[in-house]
């Protein structure tokens, strides 16, 4: 043992300086070759030229909560059109004293996906405790049981609808695109075939088409005398568009199962259903939740096509109050106002999809 | 044995059934059209498409009066698309590469600007991205009287963009010809290229052959043509401008929307593709004594093009599709001449059918192509 080097014999070089703290940080990071070193300088020129000004716009020059008038002085950003407009922005045409009962639907549906993000909250009561949730805020918005006063549907707009469009589009979409999926799968020609042309036929054509056919055709298709509202309209036609995303998405995860879960399940005796809806389907949907994430994030987005339809969602509602007159003009803060509701919703989803996939990759 | 317990049986039974489920609701909504259309004295079939239009288009690339037919109208939609659209395609292409690479950089400030562009732009719905360009138009911008002026020949004003372009000569058409004459003559050179290098192992520049071939030989055609250098500028003439080439603002913010919203996915799908090829095989190529840009070429594209390409093409073809939401600001796209056909007319089925079965033929070509490709570039295994 006698010829072990004493590790402690040894002295304790420091780096030299510049490998650490800030300007090893710096070094490494910003400034490690000439063409790093040159790009970072003229992205700081760029950043110096565009950020102070935006800044001095945004929130030095700017008013906040003052009459149209004053804005006309004003040399910043006019954010009053923000306070002196939000409730039309977000509730649209529902009646004015009657507001609580979406803004409650809305603290509803943010906390059962708030509650729905915790993966060991998976379980049968939280399906549930979704239709609950989702039948009450059908309930508070049109009204007309309990002694809630009935509110048409035609009044619903702005932020609700938006959130109501991509919420129930995917809720519903769902089921009939595991259908899709499970079609595309089969072993039988015909439905085979069928769901492959749907599948193909709706991925194909811009959402846009199906807006068309359901606000202009869509009524020449119901018999004499029977009419359904343009919201369900639209309503229908992101179902259908949406089933074909989702199909895709499940028929990945539905390709990702090994032939033996199939084997073994046909071993045990099972049939085609209980192959299914007990060995397959359970893990294959598990596999693609975060892509279907990413489709409601697209789903979100997409809701605001129906601006095209007329449909007053949330991009519409700020468009119409960018039409009257006092507030003629400020559409650069409305729009940014309406860039960060959006925003907030598809970054905190597709942040969450991300954690997800970590977490499944992980395989805990 | 009862037909319900036999496989085969049961499995006809069953697409029969499916078959008359999809039939009876084809007949039941085709019955109710036909009677609604009777009912309200609907025209039915592709006959107005002959008819004359009556509506001016504020854009195109071929003559068009409203004197002219629907037909012929939605043809210059189409066009119109196909415009946009693949301008938009070539720029979202350059523009999604640079971010790509730009959040990859060891550059700690350029990549974390380019994270912060993929996310901000990839979460804002394309249409408000579109309304807020089109609006900084007529919010911001100046009259052409006090047009900016940022560049010779430049002018950026609410009118639109402006920009001096060499005045029409039958050189370019010329110029045309000898470019495309080069790209025949590239492929045929790369083809023997790589023949002779699996022949013999021996190497040609061919980068630099076809660069030079690519740019020569339409100069030299420019040359031999006369070397025309007329300009046609734009220039202030009472409200407006003439001359030069004008982009109008509606085409502007649509090209500017959908590139800037394409090109955050288009970085993505770049970013993924070249981490998809590990470290290691820059290094065997690099120790197999490979310059950088044979490692480049020969080693790194060929991997990470097979994984960018599929997703690439579908954003592509969400560029596409999403270049219908010109109809939302106003630029005579096919779905936007189609609507205004559609409400003209009044025939909505036979209008929505067209667009869709039009941006059906681009997909269904597209994907044909694509899996052409993956086929011709899928790992071959040994």
């Amino acid at each position: 043992m006698a010829n072990v080097i004493q590790p402690s014999r040894i002295e304790e070089i420091k780096p030299p300086v510049v490998h650490v703290g800030a300007i090893g940080w710096l070094k490494t990071n910003l400034f490690n070759n000439w063409f790093n070193s040159v790009l970072t300088v003229v992205t700081i020129l760029f950043l110096l030229k565009t950020v102070p000004p935006f800044i001095r716009w945004a929130f030095i020059d700017s008013v906040w909560n003052t009459p149209s008038q004053a804005c006309r002085h004003a040399t910043g950003a006019c954010w009053s059109i923000i306070p002196h407009n939000y409730r039309f922005i977000i509730f649209g045409f529902f009646p004015y004293n009657l507001q609580w009962r979406p803004l409650l639907a809305m603290i509803i549906l943010f906390v059962l996906l708030f509650f729905s993000q915790n993966r060991k909250h998976w379980k049968k009561s939280l399906a549930y405790s979704w239709i609950a949730g989702l039948f009450i805020m059908w309930l508070l918005l049109k009204g007309g049981l309990f002694g809630l006063a009935s509110v048409d549907s035609t009044q619903w707009g702005g932020l609700l609808l938006t959130l109501l469009l991509s919420v129930f589009g995917l809720t519903a979409a769902y089921p009939l695109g595991v259908v899709l999926a499970l079609g595309r799968q089969s072993k039988l020609p015909t439905v085979k075939m069928l769901s492959i042309v749907y599948i193909e036929a709706i991925r194909g054509v811009p959402l846009i088409s199906l807006l068309f056919m359901a606000s202009i055709i869509f009524p020449l298709f119901l018999p004499e005398g029977v009419t359904i509202n343009k919201i369900l309209r639209a309503q229908i036609a992101i179902i259908l568009f949406t089933a074909a995303y989702i199909a895709e998405v499940v028929r990945g995860g539905l390709q990702a199962m090994v032939r033996g879960q199939y084997e073994a399940a046909e071993s045990l005796g099972l049939n085609y259903y209980q192959t299914m809806r007990l060995i397959i389907l359970p893990q294959a949907l598990k596999i693609v939740i975060p892509p279907t994430v990413s489709i409601l994030i697209s789903a979100f987005k997409d809701t605001s096509l129906v601006v095209i339809i007329a449909l007053y969602d949330l991009l519409k509602t700020t468009q119409t109050v960018l039409s009257d007159p006092r507030w003629m003009g400020y559409s650069r803060e409305a729009y940014i106002f309406v860039s960060i509701i959006y925003f907030l919703g598809c970054f905190s989803m597709s942040n969450y999809s991300r954690k997800l996939e970590k977490e499944l990759s992980r395989g805990d | 044995m009862p037909f319900w317990l036999d496989p085969k049986k049961r499995a006809i039974f069953f697409q029969f059934i499916t078959l008359c489920m999809v039939g009876l609701l084809a007949y039941y909504l085709t019955s109710n059209t036909i009677h609604n259309l009777k009912r309200q004295n609907i025209a039915t079939g592709f006959g107005f498409l002959h008819k004359t239009s009556s509506f001016e288009i504020g854009e195109s690339l071929i003559r068009y009066s409203a004197a002219n037919s629907y037909g012929r109208a939605l043809i210059v939609g189409a066009l119109n698309t196909l415009y946009v659209s693949s301008i938009g395609v070539i720029i979202t292409i350059i523009l999604g590469t640079i971010i790509g690479v730009a959040r990859l950089s060891s550059n700690w400030l350029v990549s974390k600007l380019a994270a912060i562009y993929i996310e901000v732009f990839q979460d804002i719905p394309v249409l408000l991205q579109l309304f807020f360009w089109y609006s900084l138009f007529y919010t911001t911008l100046p009259t052409p009287r006090q047009a900016l002026h940022p560049l010779p020949g430049v002018y950026l004003c609410n009118r639109g963009l402006e920009i001096a372009v060499p005045k029409a000569d039958p050189a370019h058409g010329y110029m045309a010809i000898a470019f495309l004459a080069g790209c025949i003559f590239v492929y045929l050179i790369r083809r023997w290229a790589k023949k002779r290098r699996d022949r013999t192992g021996q190497l040609f520049p061919v980068f630099r052959v076809s660069l030079a071939i690519l740019v020569g030989l339409p100069l030299v055609t420019w040359w031999l043509a006369g070397a025309p250098t007329a300009m046609s500028t734009p220039k202030l003439v009472g409200f407006n401008f003439t001359g030069g080439k004008n982009f109008s603002p509606e085409f502007i913010a649509l090209l500017l929307g959908l590139v800037l919203y394409t090109a955050a996915f288009v970085a993505e799908v770049v970013r993924a593709g070249i981490q998809a090829v590990s470290k290691g095989q820059t290094e065997a190529a690099m120790s197999l004594g490979l310059r950088p840009p044979m490692v480049l070429n020969l080693v790194i594209l060929p991997q990470a093009l097979r994984v960018i390409i599929p997703p690439l093409t579908s954003q592509m073809l969400n560029l596409t599709k999403n270049s219908t939401l010109a109809v939302a600001i106003g630029y005579p796209d096919f779905v936007s001449v189609a609507d205004t056909t559609i409400n003209q007319t009044g025939q909505a089925i036979e209008g929505v059918a067209l667009i869709m079965v039009l941006y059906l033929i681009f997909s269904l070509l597209t994907s044909a192509i694509m899996n052409w490709y993956n086929k011709k570039a899928a790992l071959v295994e040994r």
